[in-house]
């Protein structure tokens, strides 16, 4: 392994992996808050891009652009949450069919399948042309998008979409509109993952219509490892979602250390579904030995 | 405060699954009434709260709390109106949040969430206060996670969450079930005290003949989804586990074979 080009490389990586922390943490709302596997993801992380470019180009302040990224992945939200709590449609299936309706939109938007945008042209909020000052403003954006998460979540509204994803029953018991909860944590997951798009696009200097394909499974990724790595040191909310954005920077390191093992980069896809599973498994698999073994794997439930 | 009207509520219709669950039922509660409910599986008792509850809607009939038609009202509207309590200590709670938030969830019940902070130095004061009452030792524990508590702990706190914001009506659905004898009868001796106490009406499920005995001015018993008795006053004060045997075979004929051993 070229220890030099490895080192050369990881900034990079630890800027995307901020980046895809943002859309991580909108995973996280959805997956481990509301307890709902939304893969709407994969369409709304582009059209955050798609629509952050196409306003720029139009010659929109770039930050104005954030916000319309934002708006269009919370609509894209909307969409998935009426289809599941209007319409009865399963979870999973909700989230594939706005996904699959999605590529079309994202098309309307962009007019093509990609459209590019120059950081010599255009004030961009970041670049990969200069990786530090990358790393510098999707911090930023990231604490930014903690903190507010950690107001949200501790207030009355906030509480009740949590409980909803914890005990839908006693939700309703308690008078709680869970159906409205789970669309307004749909929402803000996915303007997350929206924000998160507008961002990617700048720093890789376009939005392409396959941007998102498989960006659940970072997301997920990032979660799990977070979870994982981080789970037993970081308890509080705020710190749990701190352990998502790390999880999300050490999957771009380890995807950097295996392409300088001489790997393809096609070859990526297998690898993150190999490294979700991986880490999915683990908790199952010391579930089931304990179980097996009698020992006291159980005791925390006691 | 409570009339049910002329109830129906098929499950699975037109299916080889089909159950009519619920037919025709007629209850009025007096306020402050405090039922207990008897009958054997699949008599109706746990469908007819559910009914009341708004879990899903009935076929036909009327749902009336304290003159107010709730027939068409979701079940989270109706949460308003009630507090209840379930047979699985898990049903009530949320495990993964403290038990200060469950209880400002419930604190919050029938008010619109808005984006003000959700629990208030006041009102932990409050908790720590209604904690103290249960002596369970949960006061000094206000930022633990519900899922460390026990069954019974859990129940105990499903019944202050339930009465936290004084119910119309409240809805124990065998919510000592799935405890030990020790425990479910404390917390039995607790749920008399809170009704005692708030002037509360209420409905309790229980497959426990001595306890539908034991508690409560008023006692029915169902089976095939009726009401096929309804005792009060002195004569449910002077009740034994034989009368209400001998009474139970009256009411419902030859089914009195099947359902004693369950509800003896």
């Amino acid at each position: 392994m070229n220890v030099m080009a490895l080192m050369k490389a990881l900034p990079g990586s630890v800027a995307q992996g901020l980046i895809w922390g943002l859309l991580a943490v909108g995973v996280y709302i959805t997956y481990k808050v509301l307890d709902y596997a939304d893969l709407t993801v994969d369409g709304s992380l582009c059209t955050g891009g798609a629509v952050a470019v196409m306003m720029m180009l139009a010659g929109y302040n770039p930050y104005l652009a954030l916000v319309g990224a934002t708006l269009a992945g919370m609509a894209a939200g909307l969409v998935t949450g009426v289809f599941h709590v209007t319409f009865g449609i399963p979870a999973i299936l909700s989230g594939i069919l706005t996904q699959l309706g999605l590529y079309s939109v994202n098309m309307r938007i962009m007019g093509k399948s990609n459209q590019a945008i120059s950081v010599d042209k255009y004030d961009l909020i970041l670049s990969l042309r200069n990786i530090p000052h990358a790393i510098f403003v999707s911090s930023i954006f990231c604490v930014i998008a903690i903190v507010v998460l950690y107001w949200f979540f501790g207030t009355e509204l906030g509480r009740s979409i949590r409980a909803t994803g914890n005990n839908e029953n006693m939700s309703r018991a308690q008078g709680i509109n869970t159906k409205t909860m789970k669309i307004v944590g749909l929402m803000i997951s996915n303007g997350l993952v929206g924000l998160a798009g507008a961002f990617y696009a700048q720093y890789q200097g376009n939005a392409d219509v396959n941007m998102g394909r498989g960006a659940i499974v970072i997301g997920l990724a990032a979660v799990i490892i977070g979870g994982v790595l981080f789970g037993r040191i970081f308890r509080n909310f705020a710190m749990r979602l701190v352990g998502v954005i790390f999880g999300a920077i050490l999957y771009f390191v380890v995807i950097t250390v295996v392409l300088q093992l001489g790997l393809e980069t096609t070859d990526l896809k297998l690898i993150s579904a190999l490294i979700v599973a991986a880490f999915l498994a683990v908790p199952y698999l010391k579930g089931q030995y304990f179980i097996k073994h009698g020992k006291k794997g159980g005791k925390a439930n006691a | 405060m409570l009339e049910l009207k002329e109830i129906y509520k098929t499950f699975n219709p037109n299916s080889p699954s089909e159950k009519k669950a619920l037919n025709g039922v007629n209850l009025t509660l007096e306020s402050g009434d405090f039922v207990t409910i008897i009958g054997g599986n699949g008599a109706g008792k746990s469908t007819m709260l559910n009914a009341i509850a708004g879990v899903w809607p009935i076929d036909s009939g009327h749902v009336m709390i304290d003159g107010i038609d709730v027939t068409k009202l979701p079940e989270h509207k109706r949460a308003l109106y009630l507090g209840r309590v379930f047979q699985d200590p898990m049903n009530g709670t949320a495990a993964d949040m403290e038990i200060e938030e469950n209880l400002a969830l419930a604190y919050r019940r029938g008010q619109p969430r808005g984006l003000r902070w959700g629990i208030t130095a006041k009102e932990r004061g409050e908790y720590k206060e209604l904690l103290k009452t249960l002596d369970l030792g949960l006061e000094t524990r206000l930022r633990a996670k519900v899922g460390l508590l026990s069954g019974g702990q859990r129940q105990a706190l499903t019944l202050l969450m339930a009465t936290l914001k004084k119910p119309k009506l409240l809805l124990l659905d065998e919510h000592t079930a799935a405890l030990d004898p020790k425990t479910a009868a404390k917390v039995l001796q607790l749920s008399d005290r809170m009704i005692a106490e708030h002037g509360l009406t209420a409905l309790m499920v229980t497959h426990n003949m001595k306890d539908a005995i034991a508690h409560g001015n008023r006692l029915i018993m169902m089976s095939n989804g009726r009401i096929i008795l309804d005792i009060k006053g002195e004569e449910k004060k002077k009740l034994t586990v034989e009368d209400l045997l001998q009474k139970f075979s009256v009411a419902s004929g030859s089914e009195f074979v099947n359902d004693r051993a369950l509800l003896g």
